[in-house]
């Protein structure tokens, strides 16, 4: 009944373990062996991973499926076969989906239509407040029990910052997480790229640093205040990095993240108003990208994720400030995040625990491992396999990605979920 | 990225979107070519043969009085068809798209379009997708640019002034929100001015402004200091709200070009303002109709740029177009 993965480099950093093992698991789909078999185990399948690289299922904690609400760009069925597609096995998925999640039927419906599909497991994030207007606290024990694994007011921002107390008291109360795009709203004011060299030249409203540090410090000071367990979604500028940096240091209950096109590209890269470069937070400097690489060097950021927001093409035929923002990058996720090993800034145990049980711990679920007893969630990528990304390749329903042309080191070439295989390249 | 888009194979002008990536050769060749046109608008008989059988279309996303109204004369001098279509926000109201637009107008067969529009990059997406034989002039994008406004300036600075070498300019008023002012900055600083600074209250300056090759000034009297050439920006009157300025008093006070401010620059210092003006907001009425302001010499000499725009840029297509000189 069993599956048994051979001679592959088996690279588990939550159990510290890398090295050419075979991966034994059993047929209720979880892992019974790891480099020896259990007694009596018997392979039916056998999978061969030499010069493969075997590593727990990757776990995104950010990636908009556009379902409900938006199914003219991407739909639940078309990401997850994307997902799977990139190694990813668990994603989180923001509650600004039309209607919000604010209620337990919306985070079951989700769940539900996903679990149609047995392919990658969707955790929704539930809505902080109510329809995310800003103003009544959701139901959040109700949510939590429906399956969501954190709290969140998504892009839209809480002014009142009385509400936001009470929301992190509240969620405190519960010991949930609360999920934070630190940006004061003011200081936006409508911006679409940083405010900076870039969008001097183009005439482009910026957004200032000074939008994210605000809106990080205000966060941090009700964190102090009210003992919230804290998790800041998408850092953007290396002022915001420092911050969070001495928060950790206080002992604040807090971690971050970053998506993987902030480690690669610049405001720079926006060139003459590429709109595949338009994303929120903006792009910033060059010095912002480097010390949101050191932060994951460090530890102060503690998880990569995709931020995937698929588009159809029209929402990028138009002038940029009018483009819709995001990028579809789901399967570029695993890529980007092998270029930061090919630049020497990570060691490959690293950058897939950055992948995997990092981002899972900030959720709270038993994921992104391959310990005994572990479900079979599973990545396997051929590290040595360059490719060139076109527009072909992309199992996305979403097509709007900087990256299309370039080449990449390092392809997903099996996907398991629970034992099953569910992505062959 | 812009000059690939700018330019054909051959490195001729195919659009004009912006300054940034234009020569100094290619900025004097405009320039020149202009000067050739002026004669035109003197004439008994204002026309003259090159355009003929083109078709121009004035594509006005955001209204305009003066500048649709030179493009219209530079291309019925050249005896272009024209077509004026003020879109304003309409069009994107009854839900086709910017693209959709464009496409029908050139299923109609258009020769050139010369878009206005209220934002940023407009005329670089219109460009990326027309077919090559169709061209683009950008009137104006947002913030960003209009390049034959800054090519009139100079035409105009070269008319009153000598060398640019020599010239120390400045440039004064809303920057931040001004196209006219990134082109003038970057046409300026292509033909290679001395010394080429910008005057405003921070609120109204850009993050790392001097990444544009200008050296930026608060005070008035400090950026006016001998300085030969004066670019007056015009104020939107909406910028009072959101906090940028706190009166009209107050900045008609700190940055108004009275006769009093205007005598601490070069002696023969000329005046230019891109219009329309707001008299007593940023310029006084005795210095706007004062013998150094060039003001409607502006408008005048931007008919024949907008000309020698037009003519090199149609020029390139395949068909002769005759009379060519």
């Amino acid at each position: 009944m069993g599956l048994v993965i051979k001679d592959g480099r088996v690279i588990d950093p939550a159990n510290g373990v890398d090295g050419k093992k075979d991966l034994y698991i059993d047929g209720s789909g979880f892992v019974v062996g790891v480099g020896k078999p259990p007694p009596g185990f018997k392979a039916k399948k056998t999978i061969d991973a030499r010069g493969r690289i075997v590593c727990p299922g990757l776990v995104d904690l950010r990636a908009r499926l556009r379902e409900p609400g938006l199914e003219h760009k991407a739909t639940i069925e078309s990401e997850v076969h994307a997902a799977v597609a990139a190694g990813i096995t668990t994603l989180c998925c923001p509650p600004d989906t039309h209607p919000v999640i604010d209620t337990p039927a919306m985070a079951q419906m989700i769940q539900s239509r996903a679990w149609r599909f047995e392919l990658t497991f969707i955790h929704p994030l539930g809505a902080l407040t109510q329809g995310l207007e800003g103003r009544r606290l959701t139901d959040m024990e109700a949510l939590d029990e429906a399956g969501c694994v954190g709290f969140t007011n998504a892009l839209a921002p809480i002014t009142d910052t009385l509400v936001m107390r009470r929301a992190m008291e509240y969620a405190a109360t519960l010991d949930l997480t609360v999920f934070l795009h630190a940006e004061d709203p003011w200081l936006r004011n409508g911006g679409c790229v940083h405010e900076g060299e870039v969008g001097t030249r183009l005439g482009l409203p910026g957004i200032p640093e000074a939008a994210e540090t605000v809106g990080v410090a205000r966060d941090l000071a009700l964190i102090e205040q009210t003992g919230c367990r804290a998790h800041f979604c998408n850092l953007s500028s290396g002022r915001a990095v420092t911050m969070i940096a001495e928060a950790k240091r206080q002992g604040l209950p807090v971690s971050a993240d970053v998506t993987a096109h902030h480690l690669h590209l610049t405001e720079h890269d926006i060139g003459d108003f590429n709109t595949q470069c338009h994303v929120h937070p903006p792009l910033r400097g060059n010095r912002d990208r480097k010390e949101l690489r050191k932060a994951l060097k460090n530890g102060i950021i503690s998880a990569i994720c995709s931020d995937h927001q698929p588009h159809e093409p029209d929402a990028k035929l138009a002038p940029f400030a009018q483009s819709g923002p995001g990028i579809s990058a789901l399967e570029t996720l695993l890529p980007l995040t092998l270029r930061l090993v090919d630049d020497k800034l990570l060691t490959l145990s690293q950058a897939i625990a950055l992948l995997t049980h990092k981002p899972a711990e900030i959720i709270g679920v038993d994921t992104g491992q391959l310990g005994v007893g572990a479900t079979a969630d599973i990545c396997l990528f051929d590290p040595e396999v360059r490719w060139v990304l076109t527009e072909d390749k992309i199992a996305s329903r979403g097509h709007n990605t900087p990256f299309l042309g370039q080449e990449f080191l390092g392809r997903v070439t099996h996907t398991f979920i629970g034992g099953k295989l569910v992505f062959e390249l | 990225m812009t000059q690939n888009l700018q330019f054909d194979d051959a490195g001729r002008l195919r659009h004009l979107l912006t300054i940034e990536g234009l020569s100094r050769q290619s900025i004097l060749e405009i320039l020149d070519t202009a000067e050739s046109f002026i004669s035109v608008g003197q004439r008994e008989i204002k026309k003259i043969p090159l355009l003929r059988g083109k078709t121009v279309v004035n594509l006005f996303f955001e209204s305009s009085t003066r500048t649709r109204t030179t493009f219209e004369i530079a291309a019925k001098r050249l005896s272009a068809d024209v077509i004026n279509l003020n879109v304003g926000a309409s069009s994107t109201s009854k839900g086709e798209t910017l693209l959709d637009t464009i496409r029908n107008l050139e299923a109609m067969h258009t020769d050139l379009f010369v878009v206005r529009h209220a934002e940023s990059g407009a005329a670089h997406m219109i460009a990326r997708h027309v077919p090559p034989h169709v061209h683009i002039i950008n009137a104006g994008d947002g913030r960003h640019a209009h390049p034959t406004q800054g090519l009139l300036d100079v035409f105009t600075i070269r008319r009153y002034k000598s060398a640019f070498e020599k010239l120390k300019v400045v440039i004064i008023g809303d920057i931040l929100h001004s196209r006219v002012a990134r082109s003038q900055i970057q046409a300026l600083n292509a033909l290679r001015v001395a010394e080429l600074r910008v005057v405003a209250p921070k609120t109204l300056l850009l993050m790392a402004v001097e990444k544009l090759g200008v050296q930026p000034f608060t005070r008035m009297e400090e950026g006016l200091d001998g300085v030969d050439v004066i670019m007056m920006l015009r104020l939107q009157r909406e910028r009072m709200q959101g906090a940028l300025i706190p009166s009209e008093q107050e900045y008609f006070n700190l940055y108004g070009l009275t006769p009093a401010k205007l005598a601490l620059a070069a002696k023969n210092a000329i005046v230019l303002h891109p219009g329309p003006m707001n008299r007593g907001l940023e310029i006084d009425s005795a210095v706007a109709d004062g013998p150094q302001s060039v003001i409607l010499p502006q408008v005048t000499y931007g008919i024949a740029v907008r000309m020698a725009v037009m003519a090199l840029i149609m020029g390139g297509s395949a068909e002769p177009t005759g009379g060519r000189r």
